[in-house]
């Protein structure tokens, strides 16, 4: 073990614990739910496991396709390139791919299902605005989400809600169509319609509940890659400057670009939210910026003391 | 272990391995009679200045330690910092040995104030005696491997005298395996 300035963080690491052991348990239930109504268990089981599937191998594909992102050679972006080396080389990892989204919003993600794969692309809005120290630290924030693993862990917590609104859809279109689809055949019709409601109000809930554990679990990430990229440069308060330079500039951008971007928050490095959108904290992918903060802050505070 | 860390999302600052620094003694004799190279009598540390009064307090003992160190040996020393924000102690001394024992020292003494997860690498200069031809064998400390950086005018690299390194020091120094890892320092304060 490696001797280190800073301390571990328990306290997240077991709120991260009991999250997942959380979803875990609402899947088990789940899963007994559907098996105690006699649903077909494994095709359910098939279906969402095979859009869980594409997720886990495309999602450096489908993340860059939809930011319009390209991978960049180190002859076209020397300085890119040597930063995510460097950096590399700090933490002891395989260097992953380099790709830059041409759009003025300020924001970078990584993506992919492991180091070997993984893609890391930043867009020319925050190569504009950071200073190259900053931009190194929200480098180091998004090698951290490679590090840890995060496409992996959020497509398996997602899975249970894939599963959960898949079940709501084909219960509803049974019941509209197949008058019992789902139910034992030699029930009578007001047997199988209460069936399903069932079906449809326990998906429903577990849909809801796994949602907001998901969200939970990826505000956690958040922190703890944050955690980690600032541990790696050894200076969190320029991960905190990147931050509030980012999260500032954010409301600035004219509205359209960020509504498109909407639906790939959980990947970025700071939520784009278009301004006036009321958002409750227990649906955001990022925890406060203030939170955030914070930790840094802690951190900054445990360098700063003598050995 | 890993398993877990990744579930949690943790990642462990990777420790620095230094033992094998004091391999480039030897390997300097093989590669002057494999590949007429010799060393240049430059060495430089690479390290991530880290913020806060922890950090100065390190360096400022570092400093003291070194001045001590180098007035014995009557090596020389400079301190710069490049444009991606990393420090680099740059060493000269004739004698191949007491540099690798400067350089060990600058390691060490960062390592022991626990800013051993900050050190990227070290850099060993090496050219022919014209010196028409010139490479610098790199240390990666978290790999605990070397590998030889030859760059050319204009951000080239000259892959052909890299490679020849790299079969010259097979026996000797753990070469790093993975050529991906061998990345290119552009920049880098040696001659």
């Amino acid at each position: 073990m490696a001797r280190t300035r800073f301390q571990a963080d328990h306290g997240l690491s077991s709120r991260m614990l009991l999250t997942m052991f959380l979803l875990g348990l609402l899947y088990v239930v789940f899963v007994a739910v559907l098996v105690a109504l006699k649903i077909p268990l494994i095709l359910v089981l098939l279906i969402a496991g095979g859009f869980l599937f594409f997720q886990y191998f495309f999602s450096d594909r489908i993340a860059l396709a939809s930011m319009r992102g390209r991978e960049v050679s180190p002859e076209q972006a020397p300085e890119l390139h040597q930063m995510v080396d460097r950096l590399c080389a700090l933490a002891n990892m395989p260097k992953p791919k380099v790709a830059i989204a041409d759009t003025d919003l300020p924001n970078a993600f990584a993506t992919g299902r492991n180091q070997q794969h993984a893609v890391v692309c930043v867009t020319t809005g925050i190569l504009r605005r950071l200073s190259e120290p900053e931009l190194e630290a929200v480098l180091s924030h998004e090698l951290s989400h490679v590090a840890h693993r995060d496409v992996a862990v959020m497509t398996l917590a997602s899975f249970l809600g894939i599963l959960a609104g898949f079940v709501v859809r084909s219960s509803i279109y049974a019941g509209a169509y197949g008058g019992g689809g789902w139910g034992r055949s030699n029930n009578r019709d007001n047997n199988a319609g209460a069936v399903i409601l069932l079906v449809v109000l326990a998906s429903a809930v577990v849909y809801a509940l796994s949602f907001l554990l998901t969200r939970l679990l990826s505000r956690y990430r958040e922190l703890s890659a944050d955690r980690a990229g600032a541990i790696l440069i050894g200076r969190p308060s320029l991960l905190a400057s990147a931050l509030v330079k980012i999260t500032g500039d954010m409301s600035r951008i004219p509205t359209r670009d960020l509504r498109a971007a909407e639906p790939l928050n959980a990947f970025f490095f700071a939520p784009a939210l278009a301004p006036g959108f009321s958002f409750s904290s227990l649906f955001a992918t990022h925890p406060p910026l203030e939170r955030r903060l914070e930790q840094l802050a802690q951190l900054e505070a445990q360098l700063g003391r003598p050995a | 272990m890993k398993f877990l860390d990744a579930l949690l999302g943790r990642s462990r600052p990777a420790p620095p391995k230094l033992d094998a620094l004091f391999g480039v003694s030897g390997a300097a004799i093989t590669l002057e009679a494999a590949a007429g190279m010799r060393p240049t009598g430059q060495a430089a540390v690479c390290f991530h200045p880290a913020s806060g009064q922890g950090f100065a307090a390190a360096s400022e003992e570092l400093k003291e330690l070194l001045e001590l160190a180098i007035a014995e040996a009557g090596s020389t020393l400079k301190v710069t910092d490049d444009r991606y924000g990393y420090r680099w102690v740059v060493l000269a001394d004739p004698e191949m040995e007491d540099l690798v024992t400067s350089v060990h020292l600058v390691n060490s003494t960062l390592e022991q104030h626990g800013f051993g997860p900050q050190l990227l690498c070290s850099v060993f200069g090496f050219a022919t005696a014209d010196g028409a031809k010139r490479f610098h064998l790199v240390y990666l400390y978290k790999r605990g491997s070397f590998y030889p950086f030859a760059p050319l005018g204009g951000e080239r690299r000259d892959n052909e005298l890299e490679l020849q390194v790299k079969a010259a020091l097979g026996g000797d120094l753990p070469v790093e395996p993975e050529l991906a890892r061998w990345f290119a320092l552009w920049g880098l304060p040696l001659d």
